[in-house]
């Protein structure tokens, strides 16, 4: 199973904040949605996720919230705040930005 | 918003560590609870669900260490396991702590309290308004070398000076050496006190603000005004009780009344180059001072303090003055031809700056001294624990890692030690304000922000340095090879010795420039107790008195009143007692420019230097001064009849050579008294430190004195028989106070206070460098012994010889000593040439103060060896043996 590292490196963060636009999200439900996304592709280690949603937090990109998920259980549920929107943003252009460079070379060949 | 929610988070990781935690576990296990659920929903049985969830998830237990690592504060969290730890192995071994604590306490405190007196002395400005503009300006000689280059100012001369001076300074002239007797009142005794004459600028000049009432103005500083005084805080606070009802009122100064207009602040205290920090009371100077002195050009009693307007520069207002000064030469040829100046703060700290430096760099020295021995004993320390490191670096820890642990034990070593050190440093500060009040500016040292920071600076770089040193010795190369020394190796760590030895050598040169400086000081110190004032000094004691002009007005009533005093004195039963203007080491007390009438006449503008005293005939016999030739004054040689002199031995060989001075006449070139030379006495000193000077005595019952010091001799227990004395006194009137009462040898302790202070300071500087050097000899030599246990074994089962042994062990240690030593000495060569000011009658290069430092070294340096050495010999070569 890869590393977060696998993944081209700061996607992880990208795709984290893009799966908590629509609504606040615990841990799980967060690997699960990328995993479902990607189309199965993605195949992230979910440990890995919470480092990442960590220091995303620390950063003031996401917040955090206790609260009783759909099992019933209390669980953590992380959403974005008006910083990590602007952020998210960002962190897309400079993603269509990458992809569209990395496209052009190897349509090239 | 971003901002606030990071600083939200900060702060919950920082307060709520504990409650982060749990939840962060909670998370994770909710997590693997919901993927285990899952997967059991998937179809599988519980126990492959548990496993498929664990694998999907990762390793729980590094993913919530990584986690965790990403919160704010980490490098708090293991910083501050750091320090317990640092803190755990420092309690273990309570003696190690407790040396270095000590060392490093005795060098940041002594430290921390000399940066506090530079500080305080001669680096903070002086409490007025723009100090930098303030001056002292002097009168000096361009040609003349043996004077001094700041010689007090002329009444005459300030006047001219204040003219030539308009629109570049403002100046005012003191005139500190006076002093009045205070009138007993209300129940308060008499007493006499210094006093201060200032022109009616000085205070507003310098910007001082009295605490209650006004200070001088224009009218009032002039001859025929209403008599006006300021007081100064502490006479106000001592003597009046802090009443501020006390201004407006009269109080009696020489007999005479005096309005007090105001009271100083007590931040206020004139501290200048001839002294006068003690001035009590300040009247205006052109008010008091005769107008003789107010317009002389040859007789210099003022100082004189200049404020620059802005743009002048010091050398533009001196070239401005220098023309007036040379003009007044030119008419008249007593006055100086020169002038100098200096800044107001140098002005008052002239005297101490060389001794505070030297003392402060004795110790910076001790400091490093200190430092070296800590960094040795962490060396030691490190040795001890030398597998210990090898094994953890073996597993993976980091070298920055060891390398930060290192750093913080000896930071704690060196707070630790600092902490103790500023207590030290704060109580030497009080013992040193309340015993050396006669030092100039004392008043401004403090313990300040800046001494605290300094305090702190030098704290961490004793610890940062005594760690990065004890590190570099334990490098990460060696590594493997200490772990193949636990393997019987017969020659261990010689390179861990060589840099501590290197730093021996250092600690005992160091140790060397200290000794050598703490013996010529104390040299110096010995030569001045010793000196000979020309009279013997013991149970000896004087007193002074000074006749208020008022009720003395005529010189028949001062006369009188003298004469009935030394006679009831000599009444007293063993006594022999004298009057003199101002006794053998009590000062300068003045001199006159004379010539001799049978002589040819000299060139204008010279004249012969005698120092004068008022003598009463009975004073040589009580001083025990020799007479050498001619007679001593009788006792109707007064008043008018009073013509007759007597010239010390240094006088007569210098102004009269090869020829007898008995039935010459001397000439007083100032108001042309002539006096007749009737005999020759010895030679006596006006200051302990200084030569002799020709001396002219001349009969105190006449010639205009109005004070005297009453010389008494007893044949023992001299201090019993000042009571009487001043019972006889206030008999005779009881107004009048009586000032310094002390013996003579205790005269001379205060004359040579400063010497004692410097010499003893050094010497204990020194002495505590000396222990820590012989400290760090020994533990060196102890550490190659234990190192070289198996070896010094083998050889004695080879049947090696004791003696040879102990002799190999010995030359081991004492070879870093010697050429410490040889360091040492020539650094003190060059050293000692920064104190050279500091010495009386000492060569800087003393060859008998050298060869004791070396013989005192030598021999400390060998006891401190010979333990271990000893302890070497005596080796069991069994045990040895079997010591790993």
């Amino acid at each position: 199973m890869g590393k977060p590292s696998d993944l081209v490196q700061g996607t992880l963060d990208l795709l984290i904040l893009k799966t908590l636009l629509l609504d606040p999200l615990h841990g799980w439900a967060i690997a699960k949605r990328i995993q479902q996304l990607s189309g199965e592709v993605l195949q992230v280690q979910q440990g890995s996720l919470y480092p990442a949603l960590h220091r995303l937090e620390q950063q003031g990109w996401i917040k955090a919230k206790w609260a009783e998920s759909e099992t019933g259980r209390q669980a953590k549920f992380y959403s974005l705040t008006a910083a990590g929107r602007a952020q998210l943003e960002r962190e897309t252009a400079n993603w269509y930005r990458l992809s569209a460079a990395i496209n052009l070379i190897v349509s090239e060949a | 918003m971003r901002l606030i929610e990071q600083i939200r988070m900060a702060f919950r990781s920082l307060f709520r560590r504990g409650q982060s935690s749990t939840q962060l576990d909670d998370e994770i296990r909710y997590h693997l609870d919901r993927q285990i659920a899952e997967n059991i929903s998937a179809g599988m049985s519980p126990e492959a669900a548990r496993t498929t969830a664990l694998r999907q998830f990762g390793n729980p237990a590094l993913l919530r260490d990584q986690t965790r690592a990403t919160w704010n504060w980490t490098w708090l969290e293991s910083l501050l396991r750091d320090l317990r730890y640092g803190t755990r192995t420092l309690i273990r071994t309570p003696g190690f702590a407790a040396i270095a604590i000590l060392i490093i306490a005795l060098g940041i405190g002594s430290n921390v309290a000399l940066f506090s007196i530079v500080r305080g002395v001669l680096l903070s400005p002086l409490p007025f308004t723009h100090p930098q503009q303030l001056y002292s300006i002097y009168e000096s000689n361009a040609h003349n070398e043996g004077m001094a280059r700041f010689l007090p100012v002329a009444g005459g001369v300030f006047t001219e000076w204040q003219k030539a001076a308009q629109g570049s300074a403002e100046m005012a002239a003191i005139s500190p050496f006076q002093n009045y007797n205070v009138s007993s009142e209300a129940g308060r005794l008499p007493e006499r006190v210094d006093a201060g004459w200032c022109s009616w600028n000085l205070f507003s000049m310098l910007g001082v603000v009295p605490q209650f009432g006004r200070t001088f103005s224009e009218a009032e500083d002039r001859p025929g005004s209403e008599a006006t005084v300021i007081l100064s805080a502490t006479f106000w606070h001592r003597r009046y009780n802090s009443d501020p009802a006390i201004v407006g009122k009269r109080i009696w100064l020489d007999a005479k009344p005096y309005t007090v207009i105001g009271v100083l602040p007590s931040s206020f205290v004139y501290s200048g180059a001839f002294g006068g920090n003690n001035i009590q009371v300040w009247a205006p100077l052109r008010h008091e001072e005769s107008s003789i002195m107010l317009t002389t050009f040859e007789m210099h009693d003022m100082l004189v303090i200049a404020r620059l307007h802005n743009g002048i520069s010091l050398s533009a207002l001196l070239d401005r003055l220098g023309v007036v000064q040379t003009q007044i030469h030119n008419a008249h040829p007593h006055a100086h031809d020169a002038v100098s100046g200096r800044t107001l703060l140098d002005d008052s700290v002239h005297d101490y700056k060389t001794p505070l430096y030297v003392l402060l760099a004795a110790t910076g020295c001790v400091l490093l001294i200190a430092c070296m021995n800590v960094a040795s004993l962490l060396i030691a320390r490190a040795a001890s624990r030398r597998k210990d490191l090898a094994i953890r670096s073996a597993l993976g820890g980091g070298w920055a890692r060891l390398l930060r642990e290192r750093i913080i034990e000896s930071l704690l070593l060196s707070i630790a030690g600092g902490s103790c050190g500023l207590l030290l440093a704060y109580a030497s500060i009080q013992w040193l304000v309340h015993t050396r009040t006669d030092m100039n500016r004392i008043e401004a040292i403090h313990i300040d922000g800046v001494v605290a920071l300094f305090a702190l600076g030098i704290i961490l770089l004793c610890g940062f340095s005594a760690g990065l040193v004890s590190t570099l010795s334990s490098s990460r190369k060696n590594l493997l090879g200490s772990l193949h020394d636990s393997s019987r190796s017969q020659t261990a760590g010689s390179s861990r010795a060589t840099l501590r030895k290197s730093l021996l050598v250092l600690e005992v040169a160091l140790t060397v420039v200290l000794l050598a400086g703490a013996g010529l000081l104390i040299k110096s110190y010995a030569r001045l107790q010793t000196k000979d004032l020309g009279v013997p000094v013991e149970n000896v004691l004087t007193m002074r008195i000074s006749l208020p002009e008022v009720r003395y007005k005529t010189p028949e009533q001062q006369v009188a009143f003298l004469d009935r005093l030394i006679s009831q004195v000599r009444a007293l039963p063993g006594i022999s007692a004298g009057l003199v203007s101002t006794a053998p080491g009590e000062g300068w007390g003045g001199d006159h420019l004379m010539s001799i009438a049978e002589h040819p006449p000299l060139a204008k503008g010279q004249g012969l230097d005698f120092m004068i005293r008022g003598a009463d005939p009975g004073y040589f016999s009580a001083a025990q001064i020799p007479l050498m030739r001619g007679r001593i004054f009788r006792e109707d040689e007064r008043l008018k009849r009073a013509n007759v002199a007597l010239v010390s031995d240094s006088a007569a060989r210098q102004f009269f050579p090869g020829e007898d001075p008995i039935g010459k006449h001397i000439r007083d070139q100032f108001d042309n008294t002539q006096v007749e030379v009737i005999g020759v006495v010895g030679d006596t000193r006006w200051s302990i430190s200084e030569p002799s000077q020709p001396m002219l005595y001349w009969p105190i019952y006449g010639n205009n004195y109005t004070g005297a010091t009453i010389f008494l001799r007893a044949p023992r227990n001299v201090d019993s028989i000042a009571m009487p004395v001043q019972k006889i006194l206030s008999a005779l009137d009881p107004d009048l106070p009586v000032s310094d009462v002390m013996t003579l040898r205790e005269a001379i302790n205060k004359s040579t206070v400063d010497s004692q202070f410097d010499s003893l300071l050094i010497l204990a500087f020194a002495a505590i460098a000396l222990v820590l050097a012989a400290a760090g000899l020994y533990g060196v030599l102890t550490y190659l012994v234990t190192q070289r246990t198996s070896e010094l074994g083998i050889r004695i089962a080879l049947g090696a010889r004791r003696q040879q042994l102990l002799r190999t062990v010995l030359f081991d240690g004492i070879r870093p000593a010697l050429l410490g030593l040889f360091v040492g000495l020539v650094g003190s060569a060059a050293a000692v040439r920064l104190i050279r000011s500091m010495l009386y009658q000492t060569e800087p290069l003393d060859p008998a103060v050298f060869a004791s430092v070396a013989a005192l070294l030598l021999a400390v340096a060998t006891l401190a060896c010979l333990l271990p050495a000893w302890r070497a010999s005596r080796l069991d070569p069994i045990q040895a043996l079997r010591t790993e």
